[in-house]
């Protein structure tokens, strides 16, 4: 034997050691506990791929302690490489687990029941059986029990008859472990070619959108989708129906959209509800919220008037809302076409549907807007919107604020009802010039839906059987004498019960009479 | 009759409910600490050990020996027929209380014209009706003796009086839950919960009982609990009848989560999106998995059997009651 041979093998004899290691039950059992626990900290950390809001505010409670959640992918724990590591490894062991448990159920299916054991006396379940029984008889009662069966004969003239029943709980169980790869192989399927997209659309013809990534304010693209086969579709909200009890729960969202696909305008009416999506090919729109989209007017020094559409972020609950609406663009000279100095303009405050006649304002009598109001703080300076840095749309950029490149400026008026004016310190004037409504929308698709529905359905159908059916084994010798012998092979409370059943049974059956024997 | 009285004698009901199986658990533990058969099963349990005289095994279900009913056991006053009426009239009171208890959803269905499960007051009230019913189907199969209700009764009435804290008003529902989706989610996971509220009951017998044992091989004082476990039934016994209702309560469970799945994608745009809610329904699936993995992994795993199934239970409250009260959540329904 050569001297290099020796490391090789102990190098493959120990990977073969850990295979076996990582394949046992055991060790899959283990890493599903680790896969629970280590979804634990997510569900209690906030999360990205949720809320990113929510892990800035974590940031800002926890300064210290951020940065090394972070590190250890705290915000992001079902993206991480450790989770990944505990799902694969157990991918891994279910494979190595199931293929040799596959063959060997196979090779069970087609193998004759085994013979019976020469003690039987020595099975959990034993009985006499009366003699002078016929062999077919008794195998015709096994079968009829649903029993797989063989018959032997013997050289010292017994018969013997070996039975085999509950092939159907390893098949479940086999089921049962490949559906959960299929799952598993679904779900990685679906993340690999999906996408989606948030959007915030906001009533009427201007507030239309078109398919395509620029279009969203969020987005999620499969690392194998390419970002220009975008199914071609258009979208327009023509407007939001919203109810509510007088406790203020809501009762009915319905936003009334028109569609037109493969690029054609929207034309087609849809009433889009929650648990109601609009499915295109290729994409499926779900409505996940609505808020209001205050109309804005500026008018400047030189008298230019400015307007813009700015939808606001409700509180949850409530359509109390907060937003804010900029105008980078204010304050250019007419003559030179070149801005002023430090004079763009920003606004930001509170949107309130329904204001009540009596303080505190912020506290709307309705979500709907039977008194809409806006509060609202105006400021100028350098809004840093050119900066290029990107930015909530919903606030102004507070950086700019403490830095001092943007000044609040007093307004006569802070409280604007609809179509009223305000005039700022500086003589110019802004107004509450409409109310737009907006919906939320989640257009997505995952190409992986169905298969990991087909693949839970098979689990749901192998685990039945897994869970219900037991394997059995029933031996029956005759001879001079008859006996009837049983094993339950998974744990089986009644099988007493059934054995006696089939004792009698099989006692019952018309034994060979002797005479006859003798006359032919 | 308007609706608000239906709410209204929705809630009475809710009320007679409890106060009926309070007085359920009253008739039981009576019949549990006084009844012939109970230290019947206790004494010929010591007999088996000491005089290892067989005959009278400890696991005779129907426990159908003649009651011989003069003479008080004890110094109670409370004599062996009085115990065993005690727990005759505990049964009365609990399938009146079940009555009742489903008048109580019935009710609350009628007052706003939906399926009674939108809230999670309504889902523990419902919960509770399942475990009631299937202990009265265990009991009806003679799989364990009546006066055992005792531990259900506790449990359903501690649950119950939970269920007073995060009361909420009869309303219509949110347009998020206004779907078929929630007949079919809703019920499966009040069904496997109801289950799984059971299983933990006798999961928790069985490990007192099994305590007992070795306590009193070993020869040590018995201390509470394991003074009640004299009374109990046979170790096996539970074991079995544990194993069996999580068996039955697995797959359901499965189902429920598929089914809450499928709602997801109609009404948040995906299956599965590690919400918090889904996060622990996922746990509780993976604890009840290796619950019923560990009676095939050896001894081993069956020592540690009940005690997983108690850590699944503990799973499945802190989703109801953590996850809903305290834990930010998509799924938030309980309407507190
Ligand atoms: C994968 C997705 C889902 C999972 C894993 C899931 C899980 C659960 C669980 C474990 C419960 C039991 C009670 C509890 O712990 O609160 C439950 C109850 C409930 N589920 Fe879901 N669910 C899912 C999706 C949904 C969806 C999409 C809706 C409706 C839009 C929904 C509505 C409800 C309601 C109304 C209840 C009963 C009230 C309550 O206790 O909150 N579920 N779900």
């Amino acid at each position: 034997m050569s001297t290099t041979a020796t490391p090789r093998r102990s190098v493959t004899s120990i990977l073969r050691r850990w295979w076996r290691q990582l394949t046992s039950m055991r060790t899959a059992l283990v890493l599903l506990l680790f896969l629970a626990i280590g979804a634990i900290p997510g569900s209690l950390l906030p999360q990205r791929n949720l809320s990113a809001d929510k892990v800035s505010q974590y940031y800002a409670d926890n300064p210290s302690l951020a940065p090394i959640v972070d590190r250890l992918w705290g915000f992001d724990v079902y993206s991480s490489p450790w989770f990944a590591a505990i799902y694969l490894l157990l991918f891994t062991s279910l494979v190595g687990c199931l293929v040799p448990r596959l063959r060997d159920h196979i090779r069970a299916l087609r193998r004759q029941p085994p013979d019976a054991p020469s003690r039987m006396s020595l099975l959990p379940m034993h009985r006499e059986l009366p003699s002078g029984l016929e062999a077919k008889k008794v195998a015709d009662v096994l079968r009829r029990n649903r029993f797989r069966v063989a018959v032997r004969e013997k050289p010292d003239d017994a018969t013997t008859i070996s039975a085999e029943k509950g092939f159907l709980r390893d098949s479940g169980n086999l089921l049962f472990h490949f559906s959960l790869l299929a799952l598993l192989a679904a779900m990685a399927f679906g993340a690999l070619y999906g996408w989606h997209g948030n959007r915030i659309l906001v009533a009427g013809e201007d507030g239309e959108f078109c398919d395509s990534l620029q279009q969203y304010d969020e987005y999620g693209l499969g690392p194998n989708k390419d970002a220009t086969d975008l199914p071609p579709f258009c979208l327009r909200l023509d407007h939001f129906t919203d109810d509510y009890l007088p406790s203020g729960q809501p009762t009915k969202y319905i936003a009334s959209v028109r569609y037109g696909t493969d690029g054609a305008a929207p034309t087609t009416p849809y009433d889009l509800q929650v648990n109601h999506p609009l499915e295109l090919s290729g994409a499926s729109v779900f409505l996940l919220g609505h808020g209001y989209a205050p109309v804005i007017t500026y008018q400047d020094r030189y008298g230019d008037k400015q307007t813009t559409v700015a939808p606001f972020l409700p509180d949850e609950g409530t359509q109390t809302s907060s937003g804010a609406a900029v105008f980078p663009d204010a304050n250019i000279n007419p003559k030179t076409h070149t801005a002023d100095k430090d004079s763009e303009i920003a606004f930001q405050g509170m949107f309130i549907p329904a204001v009540p006649d009596q303080p505190p304002y912020t506290q709307s009598t309705s979500p709907l807007p039977k008194n809409p109001a806006l509060m609202l703080t105006a400021y100028k300076g350098d809004t840093g919107l050119d900066s290029g840095q990107p930015h909530s749309v919903y606030s102004i950029d507070q950086k700019q604020v403490s830095s001092g490149a943007l000044k609040v400026v007093d307004m006569k008026k802070k409280m604007l009802k609809l179509h009223q004016w305000s005039t700022l310190d500086d003589g110019t004037k802004v107004k509450f010039s409409g109310l737009r409504e907006y919906a939320t929308l989640e257009i997505r698709d995952d190409p992986g839906e169905t298969f990991v529905l087909a693949s839970a359905v098979l689990i749901l159908l192998g685990l039945l059987p897994a869970l219900l059916v037991r394997r059995r084994r029933v031996w029956v010798r005759l001879g001079d004498t008859g006996e009837l012998g049983g094993l339950a092979r998974t744990e089986y409370d009644g099988f007493g019960e059934e054995f006696d059943r089939l004792g009698e049974a099989i006692a019952a059956t018309p034994t060979r009479e002797p005479d006859k024997i003798g006359s032919d | 009759m308007g609706t608000n009285g239906l709410a209204e004698l929705s809630n009475a009901t809710f009320v007679a409910a409890i106060v009926l199986y309070a007085v359920a658990m009253f008739g039981y533990a009576i019949e549990y600490a006084f009844s012939r058969r109970a230290s019947m099963a206790a004494e010929s349990e010591v007999e088996h050990r000491e005089l290892v005289t067989v005959g009278a095994g400890g696991d005779l279900p129907a426990d159908d020996a003649p009651e011989p009913d003069d003479a008080p056991a004890n110094n109670s006053g409370i004599t062996p027929a009085q115990a065993l009426a005690a727990g005759k009239v505990g049964l009365v009171a609990m399938i009146a209380a079940a009555v009742v208890h489903a008048a109580t959803l019935a009710l609350r269905a009628g007052a706003v014209g939906r399926w009674p499960w939108g809230n999670m007051f309504e889902f523990i009230v419902a919960l509770c009706l399942v475990c009631v019913v299937v202990w009265t189907v265990v009991v009806a199969r003679g799989l364990v003796a009546r006066r055992l209700g005792l531990f259900t009764m506790l449990a359903v009435v501690l649950l119950l009086g939970c269920a007073t804290r995060v009361y909420t008003q009869a309303t219509p529902l949110v347009p998020a839950l206004n779907s078929y989706w929630i007949a079919i989610h809703v019920l499966a996971a009040i069904i496997a919960t109801g289950l799984f509220l059971t299983g933990f009951v006798t999961a928790v017998l069985h490990l007192i009982r099994r305590n007992y044992h070795r306590v009193t091989e070993r020869g040590g004082t018995l201390r509470f609990p394991f003074t009640i476990a004299p009374r109990l039934p046979e170790e096996s016994r539970l074991e079995t009848l544990t194993w069996r209702l999580h068996v039955l309560a697995f797959p359901i469970w499965t189902f429920a989560v598929i089914a809450g799945a499928i709602w997801a994608r109609e009404a948040w745009s995906r299956y599965w999106g590690w919400d918090p809610k889904e996060v622990w329904a996922f746990i509780a699936w993976v604890v009840y998995a290796a619950y019923l993995h560990s009676r095939a992994t050896g001894a081993g795993g069956r020592r540690f059997a009940p005690w997983i199934a108690i850590l699944g239970w503990g799973v499945i409250l802190f989703n109801l009651f953590g996850v809903n009260l305290f834990v930010h959540s998509m799924h938030s329904y309980a309407g507190v």
